[in-house]
């Protein structure tokens, strides 16, 4: 194996696990502000839950591009070819 | 393991090679014709069970898009009850065995999203002309045009890559589970997998919705007829 190879399976997982805990503190940041919007006004629970998933759908976005870029590390690599 | 990337293809037509995806994608969009032909074939105003449960989701995308977009859903409801049916079936797909969701791979997806953002100008143009669409990139100010115009080709592609990165990571991750250990261990991750599902072809359709309504109040000739107040929470009584 030459050290390209090494190099991109080393950056793959670097990019999954490093790209993971920035979404996962925003996400439970976001959970625990809907959480207390709820509880202050729970009349409101419907437009905050729909608004949160969104909010959380585009959050988890960011780490779905780290899992992209190390699935092109691992099986589209250009510079292996 | 084969790179979730590419498609193999299944059997050729002349041609054109046939992946199993678009076989797959092809079974879904027969059986949800056929299945909307049947029903409202025999429409009652008495409704049967079965229709009063289609009713209900009618309904229930109605009440969404009335909240999502705070306008009328009749010129809406084809396009977004379209798209939720399709992607929540396709997701729901993997439950027959030996069926691999369309929406796992990347082409389906594009398509998809290709079609949301052709609805966003086809909705926008239809409300303000092409003028009042093209005005929509100029808002708030004409500095904004250049970010405008790539915010609208990111974000189709941030849909794309979203819809394609959830559905695929799932299918990929009872794959890796599956090869490593035995038969009933899978299972809480395809229950997992199932409400990722359920919950990106929700979003999937709510993004629509807000594109489509972006443009839309944007492009309208007098923006008083959009109510702002409304979309801030706390502000309504």
């Amino acid at each position: 194996m030459n050290w390209l190879a090494l190099a991109s399976i080393v950056s793959a997982a670097m990019a999954v696990s490093f790209g993971a805990i920035g979404p996962a503190l925003a996400e439970g940041r976001a959970v625990a502000a809907a959480m207390d919007a709820i509880a202050r006004q729970p009349e409101a629970a419907n437009t905050i839950s729909r608004t949160l998933f969104v909010g959380l759908a585009m959050i988890e976005t960011m780490a779905i591009y780290c899992l992209v870029i190390a699935l092109l590390l691992l099986f589209a690599n250009p510079l292996l070819k | 393991m084969n790179s979730p990337l590419s498609s193999i293809p299944l059997f050729h037509i002349g041609p054109v090679p046939i992946s199993s995806a678009v076989a797959v994608t092809w079974v879904i969009m027969a059986a949800l014709v056929l299945g909307a032909i049947a029903l409202s074939r025999c429409l009652k105003l008495v409704p049967s069970a079965t229709q009063a449960v289609f009713e209900l989701v009618v309904e229930t995308v109605d009440a969404q898009i009335r909240d999502t977009m705070r306008v009328g859903p009749a010129p809406y409801r084809a396009f977004i009850g379209t798209l939720f049916a399709f992607i929540f079936v396709a997701n729901w797909s993997s439950l027959i065995p030996g069926v691999e969701p369309p929406t796992a791979h990347l082409e389906t997806d594009a398509a998809l999203a290709l079609i949301v953002f052709l609805a966003v100008i086809w909705f926008g143009i239809r409300a303000g002309g092409v003028r009042g669409y093209l005005a929509t990139f100029a808002t708030p100010s004409p500095l904004m045009i250049p970010l405008n115009f790539l915010e609208s080709i990111t974000r189709t592609f941030s849909l794309l890559v979203r819809l394609f990165g959830n559905v695929m990571s799932g299918v990929f991750v009872i794959g890796i589970v599956l090869s490593l250990a035995g038969l009933l261990v899978p299972i809480p991750l395809m229950a997992l997998d199932l409400l990722t599902g359920a919950v990106q072809a929700y979003i999937f359709a709510v993004l629509a919705m807000v594109f489509i309504a972006g443009t839309v109040s944007e492009g309208k000739e007098d923006p008083e007829s959009s109510n702002p107040d409304s979309l801030i929470p706390g502000t309504h009584p």
